[in-house]
């Protein structure tokens, strides 16, 4: 436990320290979703509609776009191997790397989702189940572009790979996501694909950082 | 002689381990698997496009189930095969497993392919389109469909093998366990959405002189898919152990 806190501690500091790394898709996410209105049309009926679509596909895809450094840094410099050796159990690392770069790109998403909901003419009820979806899909989507990093540690331009690998898998946490908030934009209860999006987010967390460590330890072999 | 047959057993499974006895035994196998497909794919055809009466709604239009159906079927137990035998290969480090789940894959994707396009030229007459976004069962074959490419073009990218074979069985595993995950969740996101008018008509329950045929197709295709499976084994077999002397044996017995 004491390696999971250091570890964290770690590549918190180190996430900070490189604050433009944080910064790029953040930037991205707010980008696309402001060129959307200009590529479909600016009327408060239709961007009302497409508006929660919008807001996750683009947190879909810059959840992505942060994740190629995650494994390849450490991997490049040679600290994983001293990770992978280390008496620690291994997952529990790379789940204490996942949590940190949840806690850097995931969480600055979900403070900055509710603005662009309400440039999209969101209603302000479905605020709060925007931002618990959001909360629930983020640390899945973490974990499965995490599995994606794993698998294309060692491959160089494996960024592009990722998207490839991991976005067929991401179809149920996008259906539930924008299903939680489309109900509650109608003003019905969206609990039901809540506790789905909890469901998957408790199953990827158990399962994939299994699944990504017995990736890095075969890619380092 | 239960502990002979038990012997003999772990022997057999220990051989499917060594590339010169699996390239024989696919060898042998294979020109049976031939024959058979043939046969039963040709009775199936004629019986679905001759013997099997029109049906009452969709008319001739329906006799491509004789081709959607069995490859539909197939796209999946390709997955299957690929994952198990990938995962097999993982765990035991049976490189021979690994080789057939290289082998399925093309295969797989291919069915897959067939399944989608089978699909959409029904559709189009039945549905009124090529594509129905809202249907499951066409958002589940087309998610299939990147997940047999993503394996393929993970593998493509390592120039070690042995790193190739480790590395995408565990994309296949993380893939086999997502699959039900996906299937559920796009069935339930297309039952809030508004049916197609026309698939919601009550399908007639299908007669024997129609599944008939279908059934025997389904066969057909599976033992077509078993011989396409030992050739490119053999091909895999082949590239993998280039240099071992039994290849270079065989090439001069074929040469000879």
């Amino acid at each position: 436990m004491n390696a999971f806190v250091l570890i964290l501690q770690r590549d918190l500091r180190l996430a900070f320290r490189r604050w433009s790394e944080i910064a790029t898709p953040l930037m991205f996410f707010i980008i696309v979703a402001s060129l959307f209105p200009l590529a479909s049309s600016p009327e408060a009926s239709q961007l009302r509609e497409s508006g929660s679509a919008v807001l996750w596909m683009s947190a879909l895809l810059s959840s992505l776009l942060a994740l190629d450094g995650l494994f390849r840094t450490d991997a490049e410099d040679g600290s994983m191997e001293q990770l992978i050796l280390s008496p620690a159990p291994f997952g529990l690392i790379v789940l204490a790397k996942i949590l940190a770069h949840w806690a850097v790109s995931g969480v600055p998403l979900l403070l900055l989702a509710p603005f662009l909901a309400i440039s999209f003419y969101l209603p302000l009820e479905a605020l709060p189940t925007l931002i618990i979806a959001l909360a629930l899909a983020t640390p899945t989507l973490s974990v499965l572009a995490a599995i994606g990093a794993a698998l294309t540690v060692t491959l160089r331009g494996g960024g592009a790979i990722i998207g490839l690998l991991v976005l067929p898998l991401t179809g149920p946490v996008l259906i539930f996501g924008t299903r939680a908030t489309e109900m509650a934009i109608n003003g019905e209860s969206a609990l039901g694909p809540l506790y789905l999006l909890a469901a998957l987010a408790v199953f990827a967390i158990s399962v994939g950082p299994m699944a990504a460590s017995a990736a890095i330890k075969v890619a380092m072999e | 002689m239960t502990v002979t047959l038990r012997v003999r057993f772990v022997r057999w499974f220990h051989q499917l381990a060594s590339p010169p006895y699996v390239y024989r035994l696919a060898g042998q196998l294979a020109p049976w698997f031939a024959v058979t497909a043939g046969l039963l794919l040709l009775t199936g055809t004629y019986g679905g496009l001759v013997l099997a009466p029109a049906d009452y709604l969709q008319g001739d239009g329906f006799r491509i189930i004789y081709v959607h159906v069995p490859s539909a079927y197939l796209s999946m137990l390709a997955y299957i095969i690929m994952a198990t035998s990938a995962v097999v290969g993982f765990i035991w480090r049976i490189k021979m497993a690994h080789g057939l789940a290289v082998s399925a894959a093309p295969l797989g994707a291919s069915f897959t392919l067939l399944a989608l396009v089978t699909g959409g030229i029904w559709g189009k007459p039945m549905w009124g389109t090529y594509w129905q976004w809202a249907d499951a069962r066409l958002m589940s074959e087309l998610l299939l469909l990147f997940l047999f490419a993503g394996y393929m073009v993970l593998r493509a990218s390592f120039d070690d093998r042995e790193k190739a074979d480790r590395v995408s069985a565990i994309l296949a595993a993380v893939g086999v366990i997502n699959i039900p995950i996906i299937h559920y969740s796009v069935e339930w996101w297309s039952t809030l959405h508004q049916g197609p008018t026309i698939a919601k008509l009550d399908q007639p329950s299908i007669t024997m002189d129609m599944l008939s045929p279908l059934l025997v197709m389904i066969l057909g295709f599976t033992i077509f898919f078993a011989w396409l499976l030992c050739k490119r084994l053999q091909g895999e077999i082949l590239n993998r152990e280039g240099h071992a002397r039994w290849v270079e044996k065989l090439l001069e017995e074929i040469t000879r």
